[in-house]
């Protein structure tokens, strides 16, 4: 499942870590959520990542800090889906 | 490949779904049952003393997966159905209502239970436990702002309760028996930065409290607590958080070795090479500090779950990590990583004062665990430094200027 590419659709309102986990193997997301474990690591891709919000500095600082980081990574446990992310692209990054 | 036909899970919590993932993942075949006495999927227990708590968390997101999972991925899940023992010559378990399951391998993932206090009054109405949705259903329909809600154990549990129920507008008081707050996990200065935090939102916090007993109304409610030293303390509501025991009577019937858990190697295999054990439930020797340890962590039942999965299937275990864990109160985020038993000294990187800061555990001048505190950067540099023998200058650690890699 990780580094295929995958695109996202619905569950508007939710995180977008929910709906990676809703995926056949999606992403672990062990601590659910809390912007702790980076278990839920993505690439964005490049035409989509200007159009989520900017990641918060606890965000920036965990993904600062993983090995497998490039410059379109964003946590998806902090990234609200809504309507205009249908169709977003992206790609589950390797584990840590 | 291995060929093993019929793999058995007993209970369906955070190792249990770890475990069938991994199974299927890795292209298991055969028969895979999951067999549960709660009448939920397998689901994450963290936000149960947080954001489920707090109202703010609807119920089908605490599910670790969605049912479709189950069925796409051929998981025959039984919820609601009790083991109640273990026949080993038979390779069989069976539950409460006489049926049995056969297995060539048997997962035990049957976590821990709170521990129950034995004093007067324990059972009276009003008195509770935190350890499922139910009982948060319970426990969260008392939540009533104004009333008074009496917490006994300060451990992260209790804390986590005490900020939530005092965001919802409940009196709240903890009473903690031993000189500091969260004494088993965390160094007194954290103890006592967090004892100021609960102090400043208002919880009264009450340590060295030795609870003696509940008194009750005339309706068998709960009205009040006394302690030895006599103080009483009036409750609409009390939550007992006072540590978890793990759920081995299954094993210990069924003769494996257990000692306040079921004993696993480096497999997380038990005694009986066909029977592992993960999560809450399993003891294992840890490669950091040597002893044996029982952890009870969302991260311990992902990476004994998965270990599980792999020795079933004749695979080499992942890596040993480094354990961690998180607690959230208010907008305070813990995250320990690493054991620190026995450390000898400590160092602080940055100021509680900012709420965001770390502590750094050493024991012969290595870095063996750090505490942070809002301190994202810090916390995932933990994860990499932790427990590799790394030995830190300390003049570098106390310098929030340097990222953690570079205080070496
Ligand atoms: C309120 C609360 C907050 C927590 N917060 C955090 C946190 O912030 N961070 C963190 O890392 N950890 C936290 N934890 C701990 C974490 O949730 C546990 O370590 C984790 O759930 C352990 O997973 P497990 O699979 O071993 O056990 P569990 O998730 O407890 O699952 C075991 C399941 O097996 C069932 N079972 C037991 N016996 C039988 C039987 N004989 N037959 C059938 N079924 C059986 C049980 O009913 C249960 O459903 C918290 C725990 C609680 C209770
Ligand atoms: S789910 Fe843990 S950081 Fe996103």
């Amino acid at each position: 499942m990780q580094g295929n590419e995958h695109r996202v659709d619905g569950l508007a309102g939710r995180k977008l870590m929910e709906a990676l986990r809703e995926f056949d193997f999606g992403v672990a997301a062990i601590c659910g959520g809390m912007c702790s474990c980076a278990t839920c690591h993505v690439y964005i891709d490049p035409e989509w990542l200007s159009r989520l919000q900017p990641a918060e500095p606890a965000e920036r600082d965990l993904l600062a800090e993983l090995r497998h980081a490039r410059p379109n990574s964003r946590l998806s446990c902090q990234i609200d889906l809504t309507d205009a992310l249908n169709d977003l692209a992206l790609t589950i990054a390797p584990e840590e | 490949m291995s060929t093993l036909r019929q793999i058995v899970i007993v209970g369906g919590g955070q190792a249990a779904a770890q475990a069938v993932d991994t199974l299927r993942r890795r292209g298991y075949d055969g028969g895979l049952t999951l067999l549960s006495d709660e009448p939920h999927l397998p689901y994450q227990r963290p936000p149960l003393s947080k954001k489920f708590l707090a109202g703010s968390f609807e119920r089908d997101r605490l599910l670790i997966r969605h049912a479709g999972f189950y069925s796409e991925h051929r998981i025959d899940v039984r919820l609601g159905y009790r083991v109640v023992q273990i026949d080993r010559d038979q390779m069989q378990v069976s539950g409460a209502d006489g049926s049995k399951y056969d297995y060539d391998a048997l997962l035990l993932a049957t976590g821990s239970r709170p521990r129950r206090l034995s004093i007067e009054g324990a059972d009276l109405q009003g008195v509770h436990y935190l350890r499922t949705i139910a009982d948060v259903d319970r426990l969260g329909r008392e939540l009533v702002p104004g009333r008074r809600i009496v917490i006994v154990g300060g451990g992260y549990i209790g804390l986590e309760v005490a900020a939530t129920c005092r965001e919802r507008g409940l009196e709240v008081t903890v009473l903690e028996m031993s000189d500091r707050l969260m004494n088993r996990v965390v160094c007194p200065e954290i103890s006592s930065f967090y004892e100021e935090e609960h102090a400043r939102r208002g919880v009264d916090i009450v340590c060295r409290a030795s609870v003696q007993g509940i008194h009750g109304d005339e309706h068998g409610r709960v009205r009040s607590i006394i302690c030895s030293d006599g103080n009483q303390y009036i409750a609409d509501i009390v939550l007992i958080g006072v540590g978890a025991l793990p759920n081995d009577d299954l094993a210990v019937a069924a003769g494996l070795d257990c000692a306040n858990g079921i004993m696993v190697d480096a497999h997380c295999r038990t005694s009986d090479p066909r029977i592992y054990a993960a999560g809450d439930c399993a003891l294992h020797r840890s490669h950091q500090c040597g002893g044996s340890v029982r952890l009870e962590s969302v991260d311990n039942a992902f990476e004994q779950g998965t270990n599980a999965a792999l020795a079933m299937l004749g695979e080499s275990p992942r890596m040993p990590a480094i354990p961690w864990f998180w607690s959230d109160q208010y907008d305070l985020k813990l995250i320990i990583v690493g054991l620190s038993t026995g450390y000898d000294r400590t160092v602080l990187r940055g100021r509680p004062f900012d709420r965001s800061f770390s502590v750094c555990y050493l024991r012969d001048g290595e870095l063996i665990a750090m505490d942070t505190i809002n301190n994202a950067k810090d916390q995932m540099a933990a994860r990499k430094l932790v427990g590799q023998r790394n030995r830190p200058i300390l003049d570098r650690l106390a310098d929030t200027s340097r990222p953690l890699r570079d205080c070496f």
